[in-house]
């Protein structure tokens, strides 16, 4: 059963084209949406969200169309990326009259409910302008659950929180899309997502460029090859023994340090510091140089 | 409709407008209205000719207007430009109830901010039926200001620019000089509304009551409508890669 269908869909502004002919299904579980900034990835949920029409093509949501139609809202959560809330209202105010808007028949025990799935019940009598990135973003996750959707879209979750935060809403989505719920989310940084099972569907400049299954799309992440620029006391020599371990498939001396390109992220700085242990070889500096969302998502989508 | 629904929002529009520095500002050109109108009344008490000037000109033409303004284009427009109106506007919540609720919290606050202190000043300076009559155009011209406002505000982000040049250069400057262009000026209905009662010549009303009326009733309707058929085409800016 499929909640999201885009069928050729496109979405141009003047004559630039933010979204090009892009066709999915997305159903229950959780769906990432990854792409570098500017790919389009929020204005293909604002699309799915009915915040915009499509210039071209057929969207559906639970069936009909979300443009001009806010009844749509009953199937659908949205967590905007902006993190503009009415702050001056307690979490527990802005969730419960949310409850009211969707004119649930019991709003304070649907507020009560949700803010306890994100877990928020110990801060809810305090207003959100003194809420943490982490907390606004959990307390909005709140408002969008209200009305018990099937669908919740988010944009870019993630963005601003430190690790232990999203970590905790990575969890979140994990059981709610468990829950068979239809959870999809946006995000730029392909590491966001790591525990994140489920599938994933990659957007290089407004086009569709992987789709599937999370871990096989990983797989190509980490398997692809990486630089690193490696400053010691001693360059040549860990060079010569960095050039010996099957990991390694580069090594090149310039003026800044090493150059080395490995094939296994996790097995290179696994081995690097204790062979430079080894070797009396001082480390001054280790830096990823190609790390760069872009490369990433190049790479992604050449292979 | 649904009550419940349109308290919410006229509940949280209420708080966020008075909760914003902007709302500082609505009570500036009352103040200056009553603080003119005191001391003129304490210097000139026998003097005809300044409260037309001071509660007919500076009241309809600055006070009313600019205070509608304020407010007509901050109960919606600063939560379109902070993108708050999100969170309202991602539930089923008819769009039309939406810009009901956010009129009927700029009119009052209109009525308020300007019409109360109309009203005080004219107690100062005029009989009672001419304070009356100044008090009643106010309460018709905050209906009507804020109806046009709030379609501004839906309309574009620079409502406070579109307003003024509305309200100033329309109403202000080509409703002095160009006789037609006061049958378009809410200012002018006020005016217009406010005379049918106080009877006062200074006043300079252009228009009789049937006609103010009827266009006020127009104009604000029709705004009114924009407003409730853009809201509904609402839309979020992208990221045009």
């Amino acid at each position: 059963m499929t909640f999201i269908e885009l069928a050729h869909v496109s979405r141009w502004y003047g004559n630039v084209v933010a979204v090009n002919d892009i066709s999915m299904s997305i159903g229950p579980g959780v769906t990432g949406l990854l792409g570098p900034n500017g790919a389009g990835k929020s204005t293909l949920l604002h699309l799915i969200a009915g915040f915009l029409p499509p210039s071209r093509g057929e969207l559906t949501v639970g069936g009909a169309a979300s443009w001009h139609r806010p009844g749509v809202y009953r199937t659908v959560g949205l967590v905007p990326e902006r993190d503009s809330v009415y702050a001056f209202l307690t979490g527990e105010a802005f969730v419960t009259a949310t409850a009211r808007l969707h004119k649930l028949p019991d709003p304070v025990a649907a507020a009560r409910r949700a803010i306890e799935i994100v877990e928020m019940a110990d801060a809810q009598d305090r207003r959100i302008s003194t809420y943490s990135k982490g907390m606004r973003q959990r307390i909005k996750v709140a408002a969008a659950l209200v009305h018990d959707p099937p669908v919740l879209l988010l944009d870019e979750p993630f963005n601003g929180m430190d690790p232990r935060q999203r970590l905790h809403m990575m969890e979140l989505l994990h059981r709610l899309g468990e829950q068979g719920r239809t959870i999809l989310f946006s995000s730029h940084i392909l590491e966001e997502v790591e525990r994140l099972s489920g599938t994933i569907q990659v957007i290089v400049a407004g086009r569709l460029a992987a789709s599937g299954d999370f871990r096989a799309i990983r797989r190509l992440m980490t398997s692809r090859p990486h630089v690193f620029v490696v400053r010691t006391s001693d360059d040549r020599r860990l060079g010569a023994s960095l050039l010996g371990r099957p990991a390694v498939t580069g090594v090149e001396v310039t003026g800044r340090g090493l150059q080395v390109r490995t094939s296994d992220y996790g097995a290179f700085t696994r081995e690097l510091v204790p062979m430079a242990r080894r070797e009396g070889i001082r480390l001054t500096e280790l830096l990823p140089a190609d790390e760069s969302l872009e490369s990433v998502f190049a790479y992604l989508v050449e292979s | 409709m649904s009550a419940s629904q349109g308290r919410v929002i006229a509940g949280i529009t209420l708080r966020a407008t008075l909760g914003r520095k902007r709302a500082l500002l609505f009570g500036i050109t009352p103040l200056v209205l009553i603080g003119v109108t005191v001391a003129l009344q304490l210097a000139h008490p026998e003097h005809a000719n300044w409260p037309a000037a001071i509660l007919g000109l500076f009241g309809f033409t600055v006070v009313l207007p600019l205070t509608a303004l304020l407010i007509g284009t901050s109960v919606l427009g600063a939560e379109i430009d902070d993108g708050s109106i999100i969170h309202l506007l991602a539930t089923p919540v008819r769009r039309p109830l939406v810009i009901a609720a956010k009129y009927a919290v700029a009119a009052v606050l209109t009525m308020i901010f300007a019409g109360l202190p109309e009203l005080l000043a004219g107690l100062v300076a005029v009989p009672p039926r001419q304070a009356t009559g100044l008090f009643v155009g106010v309460l018709a011209g905050s209906l009507m200001y804020n109806a046009v406002f709030l379609m501004i505000s839906v309309l574009t982000t620079r409502a406070i620019a579109f307003g003024l040049l509305y309200a100033l250069i329309w109403e202000g400057l080509l409703g002095n000089l160009v006789p037609g262009a006061r049958l378009l000026s809410v200012g002018q209905y006020s005016l217009g509304i406010a005379n049918s009662i106080a009877h006062q010549p200074g006043l300079t009303a252009a228009l009789a009551l049937p006609t103010a009326v009827g266009m006020g009733v127009a104009v604000t309707a029709i705004t009114l409508v924009i407003a409730a058929r853009r809201l509904a085409s609402f839309t979020i800016k992208g990221e045009p890669a």
